[in-house]
């Protein structure tokens, strides 16, 4: 077996006639934690969607584990969708369920944990995440920044290969939102888990970036690719080291 | 003139085919059709010149004067017409760099102007895919129903019991009100006209047959479609927003389990029970209205309404009240599941789960009169 876990061949993404990527190709590392960046509307989340199986691509194919997620039966497609966990933009937790019942949601239905172990597991994930004692709290009680990392715990109620991010930091404090790479960073490096994430956040891109991809709007495609400190020393155009800069061109190097 | 009226002077020196614009006064929310045509008017009539704007007294500006330089520099551009603007205060021409500066485009989404039979052969398509979708739906749906009924269903009873009460007790006021309002006007109205017959006592018996029949499952229809049917929609369309859809299906979960089912069952429990209801409410409005206006006799009434009432009528009433609660948990869920990813679109998934609602009801009421009529119901 190679060490690729996702492996995207030929890709287009988009909707109906409304082609945003075309036929891109890449492949995630086991264990790494790769990033996707590119500007406000260039189809990032779009691709994400792709990625996690939601949504079918206009064209091409996404392999997870060298199985075909695109053309996969639907309960073949079920049990690939599952080996990944999704962080998504908003949490998105279930707003009439308290934050115990929506991580044990996902433990129910897959697995044959008694009430009590499932009980155990949702007060550990809750651990994990920093969210320990909060298991009766209902979303609305709760702040964004947790709001994130409950949703991270319910990603990673069943142990999965892969989690995915679409703007973790987005709406986060700065402080908040270190704390949360940190935590995944610390999921990467102690469960081994693949990570792709979604972001814009120049701090995270560089802390915690081991790949990536640039998408560009107007290539429809991908513009630089590789480990995002050694984009930002060699950039392979002018695009990419504005967005790495900010646009200052007198910007400090990482360390 | 006062001193701070807003002023376009234009000269022209034409021996050194030169234009002196010169701006004074005060050019805030400046809309001076005629200065701003006559320097048009001057930038078209000379071309190839040098124009200089001077700004000396310039008072204060907003974003008026900058659209008005605008258009000069476009027209200027045009008419190959040499442009200094150089004199103007520099935060104005800092803003009008900003203003040229913008360099993308909007996303190559091509609007591409197609003939009839194009849009027809895409409307025809659209028709076919979302009829497929409804019908997808409708489908899951049953297959969650008999998930249900060998147990094997992912759904939380306490969602069930929430929808039930939802659709139940809390809605049973308002039905009870609003048919006993519509037998005291069914009542009215039949007794213009049975009274010049003498024959007003059989307002019982129309009361009776309209509502049994009926009227009380279509109240009730029209009722709970508003109420609950629009919520439903609401629920599971902001859920949509949130991305709750996206990680029920990311988890395997089936939306038509999870969601779907237990808002279905409680309506087809809760909706033949509201008809029953107001089947009742209804004959006592009719009751009310005979026997305190219309001084029919008590068991006079009671005797007419008891004369009329037929048990098949009445069954086939709570029969509708089932379809009913059918249609309207499938448009409300439906709707809610399909709508797009924006705050107003649970807005519209809500007016088109009532409108598509009530419609069906009325569609689905004709087919079954037409059947029942056939078998001799
Ligand atoms: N469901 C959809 N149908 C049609 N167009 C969409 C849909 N979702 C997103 N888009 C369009 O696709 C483009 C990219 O969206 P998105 O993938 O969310 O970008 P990003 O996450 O990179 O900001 C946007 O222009 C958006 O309008
Ligand atoms: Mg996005």
């Amino acid at each position: 077996m190679t060490d690729n876990k996702i492996t995207v061949k030929n890709l287009s993404v988009g909707y109906g006639s409304f082609v945003l990527l075309k036929n891109i190709s890449f492949d995630v590392k086991r264990g790494s934690v790769f990033i996707i960046m590119g500007g406000s509307g260039c189809g990032k989340s779009s691709l994400l969607r792709v990625l996690t199986g939601l949504n079918a691509p206009l064209g091409g194919s996404v392999w997870i584990d060298g199985k075909n997620l695109t053309t996969a039966p639907e309960a073949e497609k079920n049990a690939l969708m599952r080996r990944g966990g999704i962080l998504y933009q908003s949490g998105a937790l279930f707003s009439s369920m308290t934050l115990a019942e929506n991580i044990a949601l996902p433990l129910q239905q897959y697995t044959d944990y008694s009430p009590a172990a499932v009980k155990e597991l949702v007060s550990l994930k809750l651990n994990l995440v920093g969210l320990a004692g909060f298991e009766d709290f209902y979303p609305a009680e709760i702040s964004g920044g947790m709001k994130k990392r409950a949703g991270l715990a319910r990603a990673l109620a069943l142990d999965p290969d892969i989690v995915y991010f679409d703007e973790p930091s987005a709406g986060l404090d700065p402080i908040s939102s270190k704390h949360l790479d940190d935590l995944i960073l610390n999921i990467s490096e102690t469960l081994g888990t693949t990570i792709v994430i979604v972001t814009h956040e120049l701090a995270s891109i560089f802390s915690i970036g081991t790949d990536s991809i640039f998408l560009d709007a107007d290539a429809h495609g991908i513009t630089a690719r590789g480990n995002p400190k050694e984009l930002l020393k060699n950039p392979p155009n002018k695009i990419v080291f504005d967005f790495l800069t900010r646009g200052d061109p007198h910007a400090q190097k990482p360390e | 003139m006062h001193n701070n009226t807003p002023h376009i002077t234009c000269t022209r020196d034409a021996a050194h085919k030169k234009i002196l614009v010169t701006l004074s006064g005060c050019f805030c929310r400046f809309d001076d059709q005629n200065q701003k045509q006559a320097l048009h008017q001057m930038v078209t009539d000379n071309p190839h010149n040098t124009i200089i704007v001077h700004s000396d007294h310039l008072e204060s500006w907003d974003s008026s004067l900058v659209i008005v330089l605008t258009s000069l520099i476009q027209t200027a551009q045009q008419q190959k017409v040499k442009l200094d603007l150089s004199r103007l205060p520099k935060d104005l021409n800092a803003l009008l760099t900003l203003v040229f500066a913008v360099n993308r485009h909007p996303p190559t989404a091509k609007i591409i102007q197609s003939d009839f039979l194009t849009r027809l052969g895409k409307a025809g398509i659209n028709c076919y895919q979302s009829t497929r979708q409804g019908l997808n739906f409708i489908t899951d749906t049953l297959v969650s129903f008999g998930r249900m009924m060998t147990g094997r269903v992912v759904s939380r009873p306490i969602d069930f019991w929430f929808a039930l009460e939802d659709s139940g007790p809390k809605a049973v006021g308002i039905v009870a009100l609003i048919s006993f309002m519509v037998g005291l006007i069914l009542a009215f109205v039949g007794a213009i006209q049975l009274q010049t017959f003498g024959a007003q006592i059989y307002v019982a018996s129309l009361v009776t047959i309209a509502m049994t029949r009926i009227m009380g499952a279509i109240m009730c229809g029209v009722i709970m479609a508003g109420r609950t049917g629009a919520s439903y929609a609401a629920a599971i369309g902001t859920m949509q927003v949130n991305e709750e859809l996206d990680a029920l299906k990311t988890m395997g979960i089936p939306i038509t389990d999870f969601l779907v089912l237990p808002r279905f069952v409680a309506l087809i429990v809760t909706m033949p029970l509201l008809t029953l209801l107001a089947d009742f409410a209804g004959m006592l409005g009719g009751a009310f209205v005979g026997i305190s206006m219309l001084d029919i006799a008590p068991q006079e009434y009671l005797k007419y309404s008891v004369n009329a009432f037929n048990i098949t009528n009445f069954l086939v009433g709570i029969f509708h009240g089932f379809v009913f609660g059918i249609v309207i948990a499938l448009c409300g869920c439906y709707y809610g599941a399909t709508a797009g990813r924006t705050a107003d679109s649970v807005g519209v998934a809500a007016t088109k789960a009532v409108v598509s609602a009530i419609v069906w009801m009325i569609v689905l009421t004709g087919i079954i009169t037409v059947i029942f009529k056939v078998i001799g119901i």
